[in-house]
């Protein structure tokens, strides 16, 4: 018996729709399997999830707050990769928008007149994703180095650079040796909305998404991209600057990820400090990916995936099982997709040895 | 002065076999054309699997056995996606190192420093009486041992014999080769399982021999670096063997200015240096290429394979 892809000619009809379905029962039947492992009963575990992030106003205001960072970096891959550029270094970027964004509030604009507070924050938040973009951007561009690998690497080099910062120069003063940085100033803070924890980053990033989908759909430049994602050879024969496309694209990318650092330091944590690097990075790539990297999907694949974050946080507090499980929900999802993506692609067919040519069998 | 480096060298060798043993195990499946980025998730498995079956009371062997096992499990998956379903390798890989982490958090939970087996230092006689070398290689733990067998192993195999004839012609012209007769699909297959074993390996060493017992993420990127090393090695095990021993001797100096209080270099450098080093190798790598000195890079690399018609 063997397995084999043929190729299908014509598209099932709700293509983006199969695909979702055929990820999320994947991903929550392999969750099954684990939980069972665990010793834990799946429909109970996933009842409390749902509950825990649907099923309440402020379980809900919640996955909000969550899908913020996810939203800016789930934009932010899927912008890359409409350009084949994978930027797996969202994670560090972010942690440099968090950089930018604490030195921008205990350093920069002390002195500043409040109203010039906030926009200066953003700036720098942005500008520090910028600035970590630009090395994979580089490297890409003139020396064809794979961003995959040194936007991963870097990631690493900047957790290591916020850790030290926080354990050291930049320590609170004041914090009795508690490591993290100090405080942010009352005008640092983003403000907040709905009696909730929900900040301004939510409608920034509702601005990002909004700004990126007229781009690439409606501009000059967003029909380069998509022209130079399709096939970059081509491209470089039309005329197209590729490489010049390369760190343009990385720089929004690399901007976009320091926004959503910047709005998590200062719109929920107010300070540098432990526990801001949750992966919201490497979350990114999977909301890019379930919303097949268009970036008016994102926002519902981003609220899908905080409300996976919450209901996973739900689950340890109620039912004392670990929040890795949405660890692993997330690792299901992403092989869901690629394995639905397949059979929109490819018509799977089992051969046995006794159905001898594929043109026999009608399926 | 010789203890000192002494220490630091039995040190270095000690924290450079987890990343070497999953970096000659990929050079394998980048050899054969597939690019696994799922290396981090298949040690952390095989480090888990290994930890849990010595705490439950296995022997030795049987936890090494499942190590391997496991990360043989989740690198079949992958080539599953990436083989079989011609899926896109570089998110197969992601989806195995989330997955791989995933599970280990979630299963691994209970055990959390908890420590059943610990492979000491088993110093081989005779060998170990040499001064100074002596001490610096044959004091080490078993699984040290057999890395050293495993390297020129692994060598042979992929430069001397026609299974490596195969796998190198695979990854370099999968249609020539399909033509001439050889199975892509099978040697595929058998090489990205090959390295899930030694990713599992390379885990087991850690949760059993480096730092024994169970602790989330406890490969702390080695997995990443694993895959960059067979960059920096240009797909020869040899040369990963002296990555290895650069990423090792970074961690040892880190552990020397911890025991001694000297600190040459500020810690947080120390820690940076291996990420960054690496990648001034990939640019090195890519330069060398471009002046056309390089013919060693699999040129099938995370290409799929489908025979027409």
């Amino acid at each position: 018996m063997r397995l084999r892809l043929e190729k299908r000619y014509t598209k099932p009809q709700n293509e983006q729709l199969l695909i979702a379905v055929i990820s999320f029962g994947l991903a929550l039947l392999v969750g099954s399997i684990i939980f069972l492992i665990y010793g834990a009963n799946p429909f109970l575990a996933y009842g409390v999830m749902f509950q825990g992030a649907f099923g309440s106003s402020l379980g809900f205001t919640e996955v909000i707050v969550k899908a913020i960072p996810l939203m800016l970096t789930g934009l932010a891959v899927a912008i890359a990769a409409t350009m084949l550029l994978w930027n797996i270094g969202c994670e560090g970027q972010f942690v440099f928008g968090a950089l930018g964004a604490t030195w921008a509030a205990l350093y920069l604009t002390p002195d500043w007149p409040s109203y010039s507070v906030l926009p200066a924050l953003i700036i720098c938040g942005a500008a520090a994703g910028m600035l970590w973009a630009l090395i994979p951007a580089i490297l890409k561009a003139h020396f064809q180095v794979s961003e995959i690998l040194t936007t991963l690497l870097l990631n690493y080099v900047a957790i290591i650079i916020m850790d030290h910062l926080y354990f050291g120069p930049w320590r609170d003063p004041d914090g009795m040796g508690f490591p993290g940085s100090a405080l942010f100033p009352d005008a640092a803070a983003l403000p907040r909305f709905f009696d909730s924890r929900i900040h301004l980053g939510l409608f920034l990033a509702i601005a990002a998404t909004i700004v990126l989908h007229i781009l690439l759909r409606h501009s000059k430049w967003g029909f380069r991209i998509r022209v130079i994602g399709k096939g970059p050879m081509a491209a470089q024969y039309a005329g197209m600057k590729v490489n010049r496309e390369i760190i343009r694209v990385m720089l929004i990318s690399g901007a976009l990820a320091g926004l959503a650092g910047m709005s998590e330091v200062a719109g929920i944590h107010l300070r540098l400090q432990e526990g801001l690097s949750v992966g919201y990075g490497y979350d990114g790539i999977i909301v890019a990916c379930l919303a097949g990297f268009r970036p008016k999907m994102v926002p519902i694949f981003a609220l899908v995936l905080g409300g996976l974050i919450i209901g996973g946080e739900q689950l340890q507090s109620s039912m004392h099982l670990p929040a890795s499980i949405v660890q692993v929900l997330e690792g299901a999802l992403l092989l869901g997709f690629l394995a639905s993506e397949a059979l929109l692609r490819f018509r799977l067919r089992i051969i046995t040895s006794s159905s001898p040519s594929p043109s026999t069998n009608n399926a | 002065m010789i203890d000192d480096i002494v220490f630091i060298s039995q040190i270095t060798i000690k924290s450079s076999i987890g990343v070497l043993l999953a970096a000659i195990g990929e050079i394998f499946a980048e050899r054969s054309g597939i690019l696994n980025l799922g290396v981090e998730g298949m040690m952390l498995v095989g480090a888990l699997t290994g930890a849990a079956i010595g705490l439950a009371g296995g022997p030795p062997l049987l936890a090494l056995g499942g190590g391997m096992l496991a990360g043989a499990l989740l690198a079949m998956l992958h080539a599953f996606f990436s083989i079989t379903l011609r899926a896109d390798q570089t998110l197969s890989g992601l989806a195995i190192a989330i997955l791989g982490g995933g599970l280990s958090n979630f299963l691994g939970r209970p055990i959390i420093g908890e420590v059943g087996i610990r492979l000491k230092a088993f110093p081989l006689p005779y060998l170990s009486d040499i001064p100074v070398i002596g001490e610096i290689f044959f004091n080490q733990s078993v699984l040290v041992y057999l890395a050293y067998l495993i390297i020129p192993f692994a060598s042979y195999v992929l430069f001397h014999t026609r299974t490596g004839l195969k796998i190198r012609a695979v990854g370099d012209d999968a249609v020539s080769a399909d033509v001439i007769g050889i199975n892509v699909t099978a040697i595929r297959y058998c090489c990205t399982i090959f390295g899930g074993i030694l990713a599992g390996l390379g885990g087991c060493y850690l949760s059993l021999a480096y730092t024994p017992g169970w602790k989330e993420n406890m490969t702390a990127g080695q997995g990443w670096i694993a895959i960059a090393m067979v960059i920096f090695s240009l797909w020869s095990p040899y040369r990963a063997v002296l990555g290895a021993l650069l990423f090792g001797g970074l961690t040892a100096l880190q552990f020397f200015f911890q025991a001694t209080g000297i600190e040459v270099i500020p810690v947080y450098i120390l820690l940076m240096l291996p990420y960054l080093l690496t990648i001034g190798v990939l640019i090195l790598v890519m330069h060398l290429k471009k002046g056309g000195k390089d013919g060693k890079s699999p040129r099938c690399l995370g290409v799929p394979f489908h025979r027409e018609g």
